[in-house]
């Protein structure tokens, strides 16, 4: 019986967090904010050194071949640092869906230039989840058409897309009838854009199955909430010291019990919420029967959590939280980017209760 | 990440849920303390190590070694095999715990082996009227006058206190000394001339609670435990105890799976209540804390048996769980709706009007064993490091 990280889910966790406190610092995250979001090369390739870009690619590929658990894990440390690179997408969904659905041909040209560093996979798979709208992509005579909103990586070089089938198909980020618009929102360390397809050539994941979209869906669930985990920690962590220095009225704010039990609420709901998250990320490849229901309940959970801890933490900061020169707002939009990509709470609490029979 | 308590231990599952259909017509169900049926089952579960398992023989439990994964597996079995596991109440859970740890030799074998038998019934003699959260403060005093103390003051929220034998109780003897070191741990009987006892009824309509009065009581000096002025060392030994009790996420699990069924049963015209999206979005919600909270305790234990540090999982369990558990069993009155309002005998009534009771109860358990506002000091002075209220100047708290 052991509940818990390994050592060696634990040490990648303290080999990334060490590697961006030094290379992707709060100054690192608002150069990249305020330029025009092309990938953020020096993080990249410490990634990609790391073995954190091939986490999920086969070793035969180039990569470590690990397990979803051993990617998702590392989402915690990105979300701390509120790190500005394509992770969700290249590093732990495209792999998963080009590997379980893809040909050999597909990936060995895929996989390989992913655990090299070289080439970077967005996802458009908004639309296979909650879709606003009328967006959505058809497949015909080898070809999509129509649209896909809130696509991830705007300067990457190919997408992962689900059409209207459930079926999986990659495109080039050169592709003709491919007409690429950026999306501006609130989380600048993740750009979003729209593509639009007129007739766009695209490369199918000939074994794509709806059960496979699913687990990746899952898969990017799970990640995304340890990515809020992430988020949501550091942002009690600094709260607490912001607190531990602000003096007003002949004291440190932090003696102040109605701050105190601020951070006390913070750090009980974000504690057990690892727990549940273990769970769910352990669950994607070992507990497939639960994976589905633990990943709607862990993103959904960890939504509700991070928002509160967004809110109360910004408030324990007093005027100082708001202000941009802090730069705690990228946490905060962080975590309501994780809220409502690929699906917000309500939607997958219903997804929840689906899995279970109670909804039909 | 490793799930699997080991092939023993599936063996070891197994032999109690034989014994389970075994005896499941001999476990009683609502019998009073000291009843015959209620001592019986007591006896049955200690020769088989259900109950009081780690308890030396000399003391009346079972004497076996320690060990965490078993005290789990009995404790999920019993809860699955909806049957009553051993005897609880603050003697046996607060009580003996203490003893074996800081009673004399005489005491242990005077006290536990009838403790766990169920023939001796104890109340916990702690809060008083003006020392509630700041319990160190208390008053009742005990002065020693020739071989006895004589004790005078007052205690309230003592549970079973008309029903107990014995009372162990926090009494102040040093009234010099700072004031967590001038109080004493002391053991006496409930029918010493000079206690009064007057039920406290609480919101559930219940006498659980009492307040009790000492007028001039007289125990003999050596019915205490610990040294003279040890006694908030004494008490707090194992206080922890009681919080992690309070709130179990197993049980919590139980009444969510209740919860659902209670859900397809309730209807609103001719909707059933579970196929409406408000209370099912409510449901999802809780569901998914009652998840997190079990896993935390998974977590928890795992740290125990691993020995590694995870102490505000730990810290938030008592105020997570508690708060949780009222919510949940909130929601299943607002699934009632006005059929939620039965609390007594009628046919409208539901699970013989247990949610009902359980959402007073809880709110109860928010506010004892450390209220909701103590814990939230306690995890962020001692989890998150954050400093003690600075202590308010005597001569300008007290204005009026």
């Amino acid at each position: 019986m052991d509940f818990g990280l390994s050592e060696f889910q634990l040490s990648m966790q303290e080999n990334v967090n060490r590697f961006l406190d030094d290379e992707a610092s709060l100054d690192r995250v608002r150069e990249f904010a305020t330029t025009d979001h092309s990938l953020a090369q020096d993080i990249w390739t410490g990634l990609v050194n790391l073995g954190v870009v091939g986490v999920l690619v086969p070793e035969e590929y180039g990569g470590l071949g690990l397990s979803a658990m051993d990617a998702v894990v590392i989402g915690e440390c990105l979300g701390s640092h509120v790190t500005p690179v394509p992770f969700l997408s290249t590093c732990v969904v495209a792999p998963r869906a080009i590997e379980l659905a893809g040909s050999d041909t597909q990936k060995n040209e895929y996989l390989s230039t992913i655990a090299d560093g070289s080439k970077t996979i967005g996802l458009a798979l908004s639309e296979a989840c909650a879709p606003r709208g009328n967006a959505g992509a058809t497949f015909r005579d080898g070809k999509l058409t129509g649209t896909a909103r809130f696509v991830s990586d705007p300067h990457a070089d190919f997408w992962l897309i689900a059409d209207r089938d459930a079926q999986l198909h990659v495109i080039a980020a050169g592709a003709p009838n491919l007409e690429i618009k950026v999306m501006p929102q609130i989380d600048r360390t993740r750009p979003l854009c729209e593509l639009t397809l007129s007739g766009t050539p695209c490369d199918p994941l000939p074994n794509s199955t709806s059960d496979i979209l699913q687990h990746v869906l899952d898969v990017a669930w799970t990640a995304l909430a340890f990515d809020t985990l992430g988020a949501s920690q550091s942002m009690l962590d600094q709260a607490v010291e912001y607190a531990m220095n602000r003096e007003q009225f002949n004291r440190v704010i932090a003696s102040f019990q109605a701050v105190k039990h601020m951070c006390a609420e913070m750090a009980a709901e974000i504690e057990p919420s690892r727990a549940l998250l273990w769970y769910a990320g352990f669950a994607l490849d070992d507990v497939p029967d639960e994976a589905h229901l633990h990943a709607c309940h862990a993103k959904a959970h960890l939504a509700e959590v991070g928002t509160f801890v967004a809110k109360t933490a910004t408030v324990v900061h007093g005027g100082m939280g708001f202000t941009d020169l802090l730069g705690l707002h990228y946490w905060f939009k962080r975590i309501g980017f994780n809220r409502q990509f690929l699906g917000g709470p309500e939607w997958l609490r219903e997804q929840a209760a689906i899995a279970q029979n109670l909804a039909a | 990440m490793d799930l699997s308590y080991g092939p023993q231990y599936d063996t070891y599952r197994q032999e109690i849920r034989d014994f389970i259909e075994k005896h499941r017509d001999q476990a009683p169900r609502n019998a009073p303390l000291k009843s015959d049926p209620a001592k019986h089952w007591q006896k049955l579960l200690i020769e088989h190590g259900y109950t009081a398992r780690t308890i030396p023989k000399e003391y009346g439990g079972h004497g076996g070694e320690p060990d965490l994964l078993k005290g789990r597996i009995i404790a999920e079995e019993f809860a699955r095999g909806q049957i009553p596991g051993g005897l609880g109440g603050q003697g046996i859970s607060m009580l003996v715990p203490t003893l074996l740890e800081l009673g004399s030799e005489e005491q242990k074998r005077q006290f536990i082996p009838p403790t766990l038998a169920g023939e001796m019934v104890w109340c916990q003699g702690y809060s008083e009227p003006n020392a509630g959260s700041d319990l160190a403060s208390l008053r009742t005093s005990a002065v020693l006058d020739g071989d006895d103390w004589v004790i005078n003051g007052s205690k309230i929220w003592t549970s079973t206190a008309h029903l107990a034998d014995w009372i162990f109780c926090l009494v102040r003897t040093e009234p010099d000394a700072p004031k967590h070191q001038g109080i004493s741990f002391l053991l006496f009987r409930m029918d010493t001339p000079g206690i009064e006892i007057r039920p406290l009824v609480d919101m559930t309509l219940a006498p659980n609670f009492n307040e009790v009065f000492f007028t001039d009581v007289r125990v003999p000096k050596d019915q205490i435990v610990g040294k003279r002025g040890e006694g908030w060392y004494v008490a707090n030994a194992i206080l922890g105890h009681e919080r992690d009790s309070l709130g179990d996420p197993n049980a919590t699990l139980s009444r969510m799976t209740r919860l659902i069924e209670l859900m397809k049963e309730e209807t609103i015209g001719n909707e059933r209540i579970i196929d409406n999206p408000v209370y099912r979005d409510r449901l999802m919600k809780i569901q998914a804390r009652v998840m997190t909270l079990r896993f935390n305790d998974l977590r928890v234990l795992s740290s125990r048996l691993n020995n590694t540090d995870t102490r505000l999982a730990r810290m938030i369990s008592k105020l997570q769980g508690t708060e949780l558990r009222h919510e949940l069993e909130g929601l299943a009155i607002d699934a009632m709706g006005e059929t939620g309002l039965m609390y007594g005998p009628s046919e409208f009534l539901r699970d013989g009007g247990s949610w009902q009771n359980q959402y007073m109860y809880f709110l109860g358990l928010i506010i004892g064993g450390g209220t909701s506002q103590i814990q939230k000091n306690i995890i962020s002075e001692r989890g998150l490091g954050m400093p003690k209220e600075p202590k308010v100047d005597q001569s300008a708290a007290k204005v009026n």
